[in-house]
């Protein structure tokens, strides 16, 4: 069993893929279709197809912590099958523990096997965030989500932070946030984590990310977030279908007039798209069926940090904190702008009330001046 | 009025070059900067939605309504970064110095300040070196938070433009939204800061005509001509009026100089 296991675990994707059940000119449609999502030029399709054929597999473990799993859901619904089943197969994903069939102390066992075999090679999923208030709001197999993520990221080669709950903690981090809900690259300084926020991220995007890791054994090029530049370079904004009508001025007033109908831009029933780096713009949802703003309704920027907190979604500027409930910048200001006004007025009849005598005395002084002039 | 004719005499004012032509050429530029950035920045948070049956392929408003947001905005960067060099070379009420608020003149003339042109009291002791020529320190201070806010203005905006943009300038600003927390962050900074600007616009202007109505002194035109009136008796050598001796008529002239009025 011992032998079987150690033999599978050899195995390049490749194999893995063939062993599965694909042929040849899947696997080659599959490292086009991953190159592709990768952002590589197609000159680089040879040098996956390499990766995938010399490389063996790299373990993966995949934890969850504060989440939904529907990064899982998005990931599993990710464009190609190999996808699901090279990378979430029970044969390749040493650990997961909402989609393993191992269970209990079995599954914990296969879990500290991996680590400690794989000790400093294998690849750390996390999927949501930390509770930092108090361990025991997640705990996992009686341990805390705390521990489980320290334990787990001392062996990892890298860490990957699956969606918003793990970037940057998403709605459990939404004010007040009252488990303290902290996102992975707070709590783990040493090892490089690679953001893939969203919320949750596209599946296709996810799948690019994870190959790109397992394939060439690397990062993918990073932004300063952390996040890989191939999918969170550009903002939805500027891939955004609708774009013509925002530049040209024409803009959806609410969802239910003419406007919208004609599909106009979304920006003044407050459309994030502007603000938000992701890939929905160019390769869209469910297979590249549409994406929220193709569907009429404005992104919602939830691949930004402190999402929830941004809102209220269907306005273009927030509610500031403090203000009471409604208010927004812009009110704030007028307010200032009229009680400022309203003080330089005060000012400016104090100011004749306090000084009466040097004005007086300077007009005087200038009539003289003046009664003084030669004709 | 008996009194104010006992003490009358003839003002010997002289005409000073106070502000010189780069500090005027930087103001007029800023002032029409801001309200131009101003004016298209609200209709960028906020446009309005015009129905119209033509294509979107034959119109392009508010594309201009941003070009013109960001060409504005490279002027606006290209006057604060002559002004800056200005601080190094310029004259003494243009130089950095005039703005430092931490010397003990400053500090003496901020307490000046506020006593009599916040609160609007009157002093007993009437000091001629009370009167600044240039800015004094609380306008100086209010300058200086200007400038935290003119750099504000440009961090913030063009760390927004930078992924728009190829060019290696707006791009050296590129850090910033992602130290901030996003765009979203950004841009309520890049809009409160507006504000603040224009609050602190209104004060600046209301203060103009304040001291104008008051002192007469130039105050408003010497941002135009860059002359201010200053006593004659702040000179270096002290000038008495030459007015009794060119005067053709008889003036009534006080017993002795009054130094009371420093206007
Ligand atoms: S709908 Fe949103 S993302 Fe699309 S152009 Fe308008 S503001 Fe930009
Ligand atoms: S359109 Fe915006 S809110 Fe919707 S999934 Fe994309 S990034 Fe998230």
């Amino acid at each position: 069993m011992a032998v079987t296991e150690n033999s599978q675990k050899q195995e390049t994707y490749y194999e893995s893929i063939i062993n599965q059940g694909y042929s040849r000119r899947d696997f080659m449609k599959f490292a086009t279709f991953m190159a592709a999502y990768m952002g590589l030029e197609t000159s680089s399709i040879a040098q996956v197809v390499k990766a995938m054929e010399s490389t063996p597999r790299i373990p993966v473990i995949w934890e969850h912590f504060q989440e939904c799993t529907c990064c899982s859901e998005s990931f599993i619904r990710s464009d190609h099958p190999i996808v699901a089943d090279v990378i979430l197969d029970r044969v390749s994903l040493d650990y997961t523990l909402t989609l393993m069939a191992a269970s209990g102390h079995q599954a914990e066992a296969a879990k500290h096997a991996t680590m400690e075999k794989y000790k400093g090679e294998y690849i750390l999923c996390v999927e949501g965030s930390i509770p930092m208030a108090e361990e025991g709001y997640c705990c996992i197999a009686g341990r805390s989500s705390l521990d489980i993520l320290k334990e787990a990221a001392a062996g990892a080669k890298a860490i990957i932070a699956w969606g918003s709950c793990a970037s940057n903690g998403c709605v459990q981090a939404a004010a007040p946030n009252p488990t303290k809900a902290t996102p992975i690259h707070k709590i783990i300084k040493d090892k490089p984590i690679i953001r893939v926020p969203g919320c949750p991220p596209i599946g296709e995007v996810m799948a690019g990310v994870i190959m790109h890791v397992v394939a060439f054994g690397r990062l993918p090029e990073l932004d300063r977030l952390g996040r890989p530049k191939a999918f969170y370079g550009k903002r939805v904004h500027d891939s955004c279908y609708r774009r013509p009508y925002y530049d040209a001025g024409l803009f959806a007033e609410s969802f239910d007039d003419a406007n919208a109908k004609e599909g106009y831009c979304l920006y003044k029933v407050g459309c994030r798209g502007p603000m938000t780096y992701n890939s929905c713009g160019s390769m869209r949802w469910n297979n590249g069926v549409s994406f929220p703003i193709q569907s009429g309704h404005g992104c919602i920027g939830c691949s930004e940090e402190e999402f929830w907190d941004n809102g209220p979604f269907y306005e273009r500027l927030p509610n500031m904190t403090g203000f009471g409930i409604e208010s927004t910048a812009d009110q704030v200001g007028k307010v200032a702008a009229g009680v400022v006004g309203a003080g330089l007025v005060i000012h400016a009849i104090g100011a004749n009330v306090m000084k009466r005598k040097e004005l007086r005395d300077r007009i005087n002084k200038g009539i003289k001046t003046e009664e003084q002039i030669q004709a | 009025m008996a009194d104010s004719n006992d003490n009358w005499y003839p003002r010997n004012f002289k005409r000073a070059y106070v502000w010189e032509l780069p500090v005027r050429v930087f103001h007029w530029v800023n002032f029409l900067c801001i309200i131009v950035l101003s004016a298209t920045g609200f209709l960028i948070s906020d446009p309005p939605a015009i129905l119209s049956n033509e294509d979107a392929t034959s119109q392009y408003w508010f594309g201009i309504i941003r070009f013109t947001h960001f060409a504005a905005a490279y002027l606006f960067t290209a006057a604060i970064v002559m002004r800056l060099y200005w601080f190094f070379v310029g004259n003494q009420f243009a130089r950095w110095s005039a703005y430092w608020p931490w010397t003990k003149e400053a500090i003496k003339n901020a307490k000046h300040v506020v006593w009599v042109d916040v609160m609007l009291l009157s002093k007993k002791e009437h000091r001629l070196e009370d009167l600044s020529i240039g800015h004094n320190s609380v306008a100086a201070f209010a300058y200086l938070m200007f400038f935290v806010l003119f750099f504000v203005m440009i961090l913030t905006g063009f760390g927004l433009y930078a992924p728009t943009s190829e060019w290696w300038l707006p791009n050296m600003f590129a850090w910033v939204p992602s130290l901030l927390g996003g765009d979203f962050n950004t841009r309520i900074i890049h809009h409160g800061a507006m504000w603040l600007i224009l609050i602190i616009s209104i004060i600046h202007i209301y203060l103009v005509f304040y001291h104008e109505w008051l002192e007469g002194r130039g105050e408003v035109s010497s941002m135009f001509s860059g002359y201010k009136f200053i006593r004659a008796e702040r000179m270096a050598n002290t000038y008495r009026s030459p007015v009794k001796q060119e005067s053709t008529k008889e003036v009534e002239q006080p017993a002795e100089f009054d130094p009371n009025d420093p206007c």
